[in-house]
């Protein structure tokens, strides 16, 4: 990529301003306190950051997936936490976007690109993390509508949701159990205790329950018994979303590695004259580019309206694994001084490792891109 | 004025006059002309005219209408108004021509005045209190003076608009006057009247694409009298950096104990310590 287009370029610097205005105050609260800024939302949604991809009639800026990988790898440098904030509102309006009714788009998109409600996805159970299937909230048909009971775990953003994308088996006859799964929007649920996670903290994961809880028929996503099918359609946008958020996770932890090279001396001279550190840096930043370049390749055909499936889990598998060892690299850079919460590299050593697990554990990718292969030839 | 339809809300026609300035106090003064040296130096909108562009989009935002934005200057405060379009302002218009250059208040009064009334009828007319370089302060009472309609200064809240009513706050040392004003209206605002918000990713793309408008001294039709150097009584006698107080000591330790030493030093110093009521 020698230029970027207009549309690209304003939007790194946006995201850029934002990092250098925003991004540490949000920060505190978030990784320090384990709390959900309130004021996030709405100041991302100044900044035109929220909803980008939605079209314009509904608050959006038709953004492409490359234009979102970008934006999210940019967060990423310095609040890998808010650039998962829009990695899930991507996700959970994602299906609305694709398979929603233009009532339901008129009705949930706008608000939430005016930073005014929260969307969160909800997938997984407490026996359905990788194997989706296996869910047993159910929604029983009644009347016009439904009644949905059940439970989900680690919900994203689930504290602090407005409303919830909710995947609950609506035939429980079918022969195939991923035949007889819907995605419903759901209001008025219980919310369950926030997780104290590891990293990428702040962002209210939580447990959400549903007993009765009463679903109007319009709130159906897509097709009835098609909610399986419409996930698997739309897994890959989110993890081209995930691999830019451990790129730029990854370049945020060599920045923050050159940059104490260069100011820590030992030895009467700075550390960054050592090769032994050199060597790190390079090899660090070899690995972030090639993740990089799968991922905007990734991105690039996915806009290209071609299939991305292997590639999308491609970057999704390689650049979650570079930026694992560009945290422990960034550390070991850091010496003592890394182990502790007065620099960032402590936060991006915690933030990094969720990247290998979640949107598809990097196992489930190399299954993916390994039946990609297999079955085309 | 324009006459409000019954009982409904006219839509605003706000106008915000923006200035560009060095990004820097520390611009030096050329010697042989006493005019600031800006080459090289980052131009930025003035601060307190980003308050006054905030309350405009704000104004737009309550009771429907747009923003234009106008700048005066030399081409490059083209960058200027194209940056107060990402904020969210409607238009932007350059007042731009080579016989403006040398103008003091007065002259920029009169141009500003005459763009105005080419572009208006204008309700609401939004400055910053003063530029940070000059630091006058006159430039918007005098253009109103110039369009002939009130004007108020150092505004910290617009409370509302009612019909053709404005009711707002004005900043005083101590405290605010409410005060309820007729439209059409030129206000100064403070600091203290909103938060501007951050440019959007959208604004900026639109900023790029925008087409300004560029005013030329025979749009204006101004008589070339009253514009420029010509135009401006004002004369700079001399511009100088004036010399930092040196030296200076301070006091530590307890309180009472930093006094009694003030005193003394005072005292020995020969400076009168008898307040007024002789004690």
């Amino acid at each position: 990529m020698v230029e970027w287009e207009e549309k690209h370029q304003l939007l790194i610097e946006t995201a850029r301003e934002f990092n250098a205005k925003e991004a540490k105050g949000f920060l505190e609260i978030m990784d320090r306190e384990n709390r959900f800024p309130p004021e996030l939302p709405l100041k991302l949604s100044q900044y035109g950051l929220l909803g980008l991809k939605f079209p314009e009639q509904y608050g959006g800026a038709e953004m492409d997936s490359l234009g979102a990988a970008l934006v999210i790898e940019e967060l990423a440098k310095v609040s890998p936490a808010i650039a998962d904030f829009l990695v899930s509102i991507h996700a959970s309006t994602g299906v609305i976007l694709q398979f929603g009714t233009e009532e339901q788009k008129a009705t949930y998109l706008p608000p939430v690109a005016e930073g005014k409600r929260i969307p969160a996805y909800a997938l997984t159970e407490s026996e359905a993390g990788s194997d989706l299937a296996g869910i047993r909230t159910r929604a029983i048909r009644e009347g016009e509508g439904y009644r949905l009971t059940g439970s989900k775990l680690f919900i994203t953003l689930g504290g602090v949701a407005d409303f919830a994308v909710v995947l609950a088996i609506t035939n429980p006859d079918a022969e195939k159990k991923h035949r007889g799964m819907s995605l419903l929007i759901v209001e008025g649920f219980q919310k369950g205790k926030e997780e104290d996670l590891m990293g990428l903290r702040g962002l209210a994961v939580s447990e959400l329950s549903f007993q009765d809880l009463p679903v109007p028929g319009k709130n159906l996503v897509g097709k009835e018994n098609e909610g399986f099918i419409h996930i698997m359609q739309s897994l890959d946008g989110g993890r081209i979303e995930v691999a830019a958020l451990a790129v730029g996770l990854a370049q945020g932890a060599l920045d923050e590695a050159i940059r104490y090279a260069k100011q820590r001396s030992q030895f009467g001279k700075p550390i960054a004259s050592f090769q032994a550190i050199q060597f790190m840096i390079a090899d660090m930043q070899t690995k972030i580019d090639a993740a990089r370049q799968l991922t905007y390749y990734a991105a690039r055909l996915r806009d290209a309206g071609k299939p991305h499936s292997r590639e999308a889990s491609e970057a999704k598998l390689f650049a979650s694994d570079v930026a694992m060892e560009c945290v422990t690299e960034s550390l070991q850079i850091h010496g003592g001084y890394g182990y502790s919460k007065e620099y960032p590299i402590e936060h991006l050593f915690r933030d990094a490792k969720i990247n290998q697990i979640f949107e598809g554990t990097n196992q489930i990718q190399r299954l993916v891109i390994a039946r990609n292969l297999l079955e085309k030839t | 004025m324009r006459e409000a339809p019954p009982g409904g809300k006219l839509p605003m026609k706000v106008a915000v006059c923006i200035k560009q300035v060095p990004g820097t106090t520390e611009v030096q003064v050329n010697p042989d002309t006493g005019t600031l040296m800006r080459e090289g130096v980052e131009a930025i909108i003035n601060p307190f005219d980003l308050y006054a562009l905030e309350e405009g989009i704000r104004l737009k935002e309550k009771y429907g209408g747009a923003v234009t934005v106008l700048s005066m200057g030399p081409p490059q405060v083209e960058s200027a108004i194209r940056e107060a379009i990402s904020y969210g302002a409607d238009e932007g218009v350059m007042i731009s021509d080579r016989s403006f250059a040398g103008s003091d208040t007065l002259a920029t009064a009169s141009t500003l005045a005459a763009t105005l009334r080419i572009l208006g009828p204008f309700d609401v007319i939004l400055m910053g209190r003063q530029a940070i370089d000059g630091d006058t302060g006159q430039v918007g009472p005098e253009t109103a003076e110039h369009l002939g309609i009130p004007h108020v200064t150092e505004v910290k809240m617009i409370e509302g608009i009612e019909g053709n009513r404005i009711t707002l706050h004005r900043m005083l040392e101590h405290g605010y006057l409410r005060l309820r004003a007729p439209l059409p209206i030129l206000l100064t605002v403070v600091k203290e009247i909103n938060t501007p918000r951050p440019a959007s990713f959208k604004g900026k793309l639109r900023a790029r694409q925008v087409p300004i408008k560029i005013l030329r001294a025979q749009d204006l039709e101004l008589s070339p009298e009253i514009v420029g150097l010509s135009g401006s009584p004002t004369r700079v006698v001399r511009v100088f950096t004036p010399p930092r107080p040196t030296g200076g000591k301070v006091f530590t330790g307890e309180p009472k104990e930093a006094v009694e030493n003030l005193l003394r030093t005072l005292e020995e110093a020969g400076i009168p310590l008898k307040c007024r009521n002789g004690s």
